[in-house]
């Protein structure tokens, strides 16, 4: 079924292309954070989960210790397992493939992969490994150039950088407000952080707004 | 810098592993699958005021708003992503230039 096959890879590589450009901002973001371009570069190749690496920095530029920049990472992070589960079960993989499989477990790959549903196991296999080499590819590319160009740029406000990253944050959050009990989530979270800012070390706040969450998915 | 970097990578991995290698029941509890999905909501939020709306640890409005409210109205205009944050980047750098 050639043309199935086909299909499932066009999915795969126009998520794998848009998503990759997403690395840009990135590179960006963390440049003007303070990490170094080697530094920036081994965040998209080592941790490779997207709005997990713009948290990291986002706190690290807002003042905030190693701690809560990683645990704002890790909380961001903690969706991927519900992925793996997910995909486990569909893609049997062991050892070596299994691991490879585990660094891939992002957003987009889960998201191709449960999307192929109607194609069959196959092509539902296919989008995943696809999906996921082809983001790992563009993201890291993209990161670079965003990295390096960032650099040569020099005064992050000069040409909005500053800016960029929170509204980068708000493309992230903004598609998956697809109801208005989302919506209220979303805007809560952000008075309660805007609220507790001015008693909180800087980069808590991030971390506090957890709160919220826990608080709307404790019932219903 | 490089704690943070090494942490966060390790940390992310070991995360997306979990998820492979548990059993499916471990994490099928309801309202930990409800919390675990408003938490990304929560976070992002958080960070689109954290990182626009403050300094250290002072809420202040400056130029940054100008590159937000343009994010916003890419947004409802259902700009592509890169979109939105070159239309806020350039907002924010005008009025941070004008003033």
């Amino acid at each position: 079924m050639p043309t199935t096959r086909s299909l499932t890879i066009r999915d795969a590589l126009s998520v794998s292309l848009t998503v990759g450009a997403y690395g840009v901002a990135f590179g960006a973001a963390s440049v003007a954070a303070g990490f170094s371009v080697l530094q920036t570069c081994l965040f998209s190749l080592l941790t490779f989960t997207g709005a997990s690496q713009f948290a990291a920095v986002g706190v690290v530029a807002s003042g905030g210790a190693a701690a809560s920049a990683v645990a704002a990472a890790s909380l961001l992070a903690t969706r991927n397992a519900l992925y793996g589960i997910q995909l486990a079960p569909l893609l049997r993989v062991k050892g070596l493939r299994r691991l490879a499989a585990s660094h891939l477990t992002i957003d987009e790959s889960t998201g191709v992969a449960l999307s192929q549903i109607a194609r069959g196991t196959d092509a539902m296999r296919a989008g995943f490994w696809f999906t996921g080499v082809g983001v790992f590819v563009f993201w890291n590319i993209f990161t670079l150039l965003g990295a390096v160009g960032a650099k040569a740029l020099g005064d992050p406000a000069s040409w909005g950088l500053d800016a960029a990253v929170p509204a980068a944050f708000l493309g992230l959050v903004w598609p998956r407000l697809t109801t208005n009990r989302l919506r209220v989530v979303a805007g809560v979270s952000m008075i309660f952080t805007l609220l507790v800012t001015p008693w909180l070390p800087a980069g808590l706040p991030i971390i506090a707004s957890v709160v919220v969450a826990v608080g709307f998915g404790w019932s219903k | 810098m490089w704690t943070v970097l090494l942490l966060t990578s390790a940390l992310s991995f070991a995360i997306k592993w979990f998820g492979h290698a548990v059993p499916e029941r471990w994490l099928s509890n309801s309202r930990l699958q409800r919390i675990n999905a408003l938490v990304p909501i929560s976070l992002l939020s958080a960070l689109v005021v954290a990182q626009g709306l403050v300094l250290k640890t002072h809420v202040v409005i400056d130029h940054r708003v100008a590159g937000l409210l343009a994010a916003v109205a890419a947004l409802f205009a259902k700009a592509p992503f890169p979109v939105v944050v070159v239309v806020a980047a350039a907002s924010s750098a005008l009025v941070y230039h004008w003033h």
